[in-house]
């Protein structure tokens, strides 16, 4: 099948590429763009190992063809960290431990990201039903949920640091 | 994981789009949030040679009121319908329902005219419009037509959608004040589909029932309506013996699928729990 020539930006970067209809956005990222940092698990938009922003929403590329993201904003966990500073929710689950084998975590920062956006005051309940969209198989959900939460407060105060 | 080769259409109005569908015929799929197809197209289920892609066709998106319907886009995503203020106030049973679809993310894809048109007796939409008295409202090469939800299914993966139309609106009734409404499933997990599940819309008149639909996710190859349980409590009160005996009459129309769920037995008993907890659930709304 012939190639379609697509047009998007990825963290900030303008990138025009030509692509197979059925490549999913995470082998472009992957494999085309070299940004290995987004992860394939299930491959069945189930574990959300390969969670991205697409146009300001949280979804699994694995199940979002490359093709679709024409005109998209697309960010990845290669995008988090600005001028050599961790983003809170990077810096959460270093200080909270919020991963093991760290196969998951990607996947797990952009969502905790995204979902900080949306509710950036949220509970535990709220945490552990925002993140429901990533498994961890080390079962790490206990200081995963405290990352997050720590994130939250992290961004608080940023943010009130500079009202 | 990569889906076979196919050639990809994105059209950007409904007429454009019914035209690739009646030129490719059926070696197109019409592509909404994806989160079924791909799957299936990855696993070689579904081997379309042509996608045609609905995301680019903003006149499918939406929530509206209109005289006293709630009109839905096909192609409005999950969580447009968790937020929609206009769902809490007017369907509030819709936002009930999602918050126990799939996740997140699967949300921000996944649409309801594409769950409701998988003709997937699992999905949750399904059984939920046929108790909401849902209309849907299909385009073809000849027009508009509108069928309701109840007798949409015909079995498995089947439906009155015909191969070259395209479902454009999912109308429903608003609610009228104290309608009682609760979405009952059970699932193994997040993001699982129901092992059973039970959807009910009600009005009670003083301590009786007034008027009941209810419907019924997972528990045959299409989706259910249990008109039997639904007369047996017009008229009554709720009790312990009334609603055991609405479950017992809708449990004997289930005939599940045994699978990693479940058996049948369980599946169905299980309905019959549901079915008992929409119905408490429901009652207590109607207040």
């Amino acid at each position: 099948m012939s190639k379609k020539l697509i047009s998007l930006t990825v963290n900030g970067r303008k990138v025009e590429t030509a692509v197979e209809p059925r490549t999913l956005l995470v082998h472009l990222l992957r494999e085309d763009l070299s940004l290995t940092g987004t992860h394939i698990g299930c491959e069945t938009s189930h574990c959300g190992a390969c969670t991205v922003d697409m146009d300001g929403r949280s979804v699994k590329s694995c199940t979002v063809l490359a093709v679709q993201c024409e005109g998209s904003d697309v960010r990845t966990v290669e995008g988090l960290a600005s001028g050599g500073v961790l983003h809170a929710v990077q810096e959460g689950f270093y200080k909270e431990h919020g991963l093991q084998c760290g196969f998951c975590t990607p996947g797990m920062l952009m969502r905790a990201q995204r979902f900080l956006v949306e509710n950036p005051n949220p509970t535990e309940e709220q945490v552990r039903a925002g993140m429901s969209g990533n498994l961890c198989r080390c079962t790490g959900y206990q200081n995963i949920v405290k990352a997050v939460l720590y994130a939250a407060e992290k961004l608080r105060d940023k943010q009130e640091a500079a009202a | 994981m990569i889906p076979p080769s196919f050639d990809y259409h994105a059209p950007a109005s409904v007429a454009e789009a019914l035209k690739l569908l009646g030129s490719l015929g059926s070696d197109a799929k019409l592509l909404a949030g994806g989160h079924s197809l791909l799957p299936m197209m990855k696993l070689r289920f579904a081997q379309p040679a042509h996608l045609i892609d609905l995301n680019r066709i903003e006149a499918l998106r939406g929530i509206r009121e209109e005289g006293a319907e709630i009109v839905i886009g096909a192609m409005t995503v999950e969580n447009d319908l968790l937020d929609s203020r206009l769902l809490q106030q007017k369907v509030p049973l819709l936002p009930e329902v999602v918050s126990q679809i799939a996740d997140p993310q699967v949300r921000n894809r996944g649409t309801i005219g594409g769950d409701i048109a998988h003709g997937d007796a699992a999905n949750d939409h399904p059984a939920v419009a046929i108790a909401l008295d849902a209309t849907l409202v299909l385009e073809g090469p000849k027009g508009r037509r509108s069928v309701k939800a109840d007798g949409f299914y015909h079995g498995m993966y089947a439906t009155e959608l015909a191969e070259d139309e395209i479902l454009c609106e999912i109308r429903v009734p608003a609610f009228a004040p104290r309608t009682g409404y609760a979405y009952a499933k059970l699932k193994r997990k997040t993001g699982d589909w129901a092992a059973a599940a039970a959807a009910v819309v009600m009005r009670m008149a003083g301590d009786k029932v007034e008027s009941v639909r209810i419907g019924l996710t997972n528990a045959a190859a299409t989706p259910l309506r249990a008109t039997d349980a639904e007369q047996a409590l017009v008229g009554k009160a709720l009790s312990d013996a009334t609603i055991a005996d609405a479950a017992a009459r809708a449990m004997s129309i289930c005939e599940p699928a045994e699978d990693l769920r479940g058996d049948a037995e369980y599946k169905t008993a299980m309905t019959g729990v549901m079915l008992r907890r929409a119905l408490e659930r429901a009652a207590a709304r109607c207040r």
